[in-house]
């Protein structure tokens, strides 16, 4: 510490950000939506990504890739063929019984080395437990930028990827570029994309690529796989219904009422983060940005004021209801449809209500 | 045994303001914290240092401010605090961030003795990225081990670790080696009360603070926003909706009755998809 320190270089300011890809970095080419497997299911954020995927390739004019890592057999060979159905060009493959579960290790080296032997320019994954734990160990192994959770992905006028996410909490957007490293690397959680539609397509290009690894080489060991045995609780991401309830409901007993309109509809039900912050409802039921995203084709919010952080985790909602009692409510900004009341009186209604129209449903079609 | 945790000072999130013209965030007023999951972390650190006795370090990266919570956490009951700080390491990214942090785990390693675990916490309230646990992870050529709900068993002599993880769709049960990271889940353990002696410990622990030099920081140019390979480009309030909501005025029937209506009027296909789905339950 007694050393006579060196001139100190300048703290970089954003000027120091050069524009001009280094030479080495010109040959990559292409985007790659990383497909994610557990357990022979592909999780739904890689096609929602592949959506994305594909209007960026057709921007810049290259090829969209799927990259799908896993064992061998026929998930592994349905997860390609299906990645063909969602608008792959063709698909990178990595097939290996050592990969039959997912570890960072084993999966961080395939997916290593596939992006430096192929070099794409722009690489995405869905921002789940596998994906971030992935991407992060990736992006740092190939010293790259890598932006989380995005929420828009787009090519600018010079086809670099600007890959915007909530920021501060979700109070404000940024716009993030990778500018002198490839590949751009961004991670996008579940819902935040919409499904593309899938087209029968039965051809594609497949490139096998060899893991490099044996079994002997990895040192973390799995022991046992405890599925959920709960299934409702991930299903709130993808129901067509969702109600929820916020700080309005003042007290967690009056939460049921929440769930006996939910239980009417057929419904899932959750919360914002107030109410898991104080333990009245499960983490697993929040909802935005630090929850669940949801798209359902209605959502009931209420006693919710409306946060930044819970409209992230709605916008995509077809139809929001807003029940609540201050009428310069955040969430009325967002919301399609408002009712200004005391949700805690109003909810039973609403339930009663729903119960009565849906049963005279039934009697009309007994009827004819 | 040698566990250090790393911690972040956030601004509370549910305070945070932006600034109607420039549009930057006012820190001003508003409170710090420690990232509420790193305390899962801490906990866990401590609960593995009381049975198995060694030394946990905290470590944070920050403003000189920031020394406000490693005293919080020597209250809560860590051995010693390390601030590592330097105007270098300003607009760091998370590879910028991960770098810095693993050059001061190496010298912690050097200093205080080897480290057999790192724990954080599975990301921060503020920059939600979960990128830096993993960053550091490989930087250090650590196994890494993210989204762990509990610490089964560890054995020192045989450098083995298990634990369980939260995936998609179950939990994993692991067992890895030593050293690895490991990224604690929020609510997997009931974080402890700092004692008063330990309240009055800390207020007089001397916090060691670095510079990225005394780190040893090699490369300076891989710190701060000169490292960074992101940019922020552009900072923005989100855009309005164009229409606020339509507000349900309940003529002269129920106000449910009403609210009913509207959905029905607005989305005629619903009514026939919410018997469907109603059927069923």
């Amino acid at each position: 510490m007694s050393q006579p320190a060196k001139p100190a270089p300048q703290p970089a300011g954003r000027a120091a950000a050069k524009k001009e890809l280094p030479e080495h970095f010109k040959a990559y080419k292409h985007v790659w939506v990383f497909i994610e497997q557990e357990r022979g299911h592909v999780h739904p954020v890689s096609w929602e990504l592949m959506g994305s995927g594909r209007r960026l390739a057709d921007k810049l004019g290259v090829e969209l890739a799927a990259v799908v890592i896993g064992p061998t057999g026929d998930a592994t060979k349905a997860a390609v063929a299906e990645s063909f159905c969602y608008g792959a060009d063709l698909a990178y493959v990595v097939a290996d019984d050592v990969l039959t579960d997912y570890r960072n290790e084993s999966y961080t080296k395939a997916l290593t080395d596939l992006v430096n032997t192929h070099k794409p320019e722009i690489l995405l994954l869905g921002a789940t437990t596998l994906g971030r734990d992935l991407a992060g160990a990736v992006a740092t192994t190939l010293l790259t930028g890598l932006t989380a959770d995005c929420t828009e992905l787009e090519v600018d006028s010079d086809n670099s990827l600007a890959a915007t996410r909530p920021t501060f909490g979700g109070s404000l957007l940024c716009t993030i570029y990778t500018l002198n490293f490839r590949p751009q690397m961004a991670t996008v959680r579940p819902r935040v994309m919409s499904m593309p539609d899938r087209v029968e397509k039965p051809v594609g290009r497949v490139i096998e690529f060899p893991l490099g690894l044996v079994e002997a080489d990895i040192v973390t060991k799995i022991l046992a796989f405890v599925p959920d045995r709960d299934k409702a609780t991930s299903n709130l991401a993808y129901a067509d219904i969702v109600v929820a309830g916020g700080l309005g409901l003042a007290s967690p007993e009056n939460f049921q009422l929440v769930r006996q309109l939910a239980g009417v509809l057929g419904a899932e039900y959750g919360c914002s983060r107030p109410l898991v912050q104080k333990g009245w409802v499960s983490a697993d039921r929040q909802i935005g940005q630090t929850g669940k995203t949801i798209r359902p084709k209605l959502y009931i919010a209420a006693g919710i004021s409306g946060a930044i952080q819970h409209r992230v985790g709605v916008d995509g909602s077809d139809l929001i209801v807003a029940i609540n009692t201050d009428k310069n409510a955040p969430i009325f900004d967002f919301a399609h449809l408002a009712l200004v009341t005391d949700a805690i009186r109003l909810l039973p209604a609403l339930t009663e209500a729903f119960r009565k129209r849906l049963s005279a449903h039934t009697r009309d079609r007994i009827a004819s | 045994m040698h566990i250090v945790v790393c911690i972040k000072q956030v601004p509370d999130s549910a305070q945070i303001r932006v600034h109607p013209v420039t549009n930057t965030i006012m820190r001003q007023g508003v409170p710090t914290i420690i990232n509420p999951y790193d305390l899962f972390a801490l906990e866990e650190a401590l609960r593995l240092r009381d049975k198995f006795g060694g030394e946990v370090t905290v470590l944070t990266m920050g403003p000189p401010t920031a020394e406000d919570s490693l005293r919080k956490a020597l209250t809560i009951g860590a051995n010693r605090a390390v601030l590592l700080t330097d105007r270098f390491f300003a607009g760091s990214d998370t590879l910028a961030t991960s770098y810095a942090l693993a050059a001061a785990i190496r010298k912690i390693g050097s200093t205080f003795g080897a480290v057999d675990v790192v724990f954080t916490g599975k990301q921060t309230i503020d920059g939600d990225t979960a990128q830096v646990g993993p960053g550091i992870c490989k930087r250090l050529d650590f196994l890494q081990l993210t989204y762990v709900s509990k610490v089964s068993s560890l054995d020192l002599d045989a450098r083995t670790i298990e634990v369980e993880r939260r995936s998609e769709g179950g939990v994993q049960v692991l067992r890895s080696n030593l050293p690895c990271l490991i990224t604690m889940l929020e609510g997997t353990n009931q974080v402890r009360r700092g004692s008063m002696i330990n309240a009055l410990n800390a207020a007089r622990a001397e916090v060691v603070k670095w510079s990225a030099q005394d780190a040893g920081v090699e490369d300076i140019q891989k710190c701060g926003l000169r490292g960074s390979p992101t940019v922020v480009k552009r900072v923005f309030a989100p855009t309005p909706r164009a229409e606020k909501a339509k507000v349900v005025e309940a003529a002269g029937q129920p106000p449910a009755e009403a609210l009913i209506d509207e959905i029905f009027k607005l989305r005629p296909k619903l009514e026939n998809e919410m018997f469907e789905l109603a059927r069923g339950f």
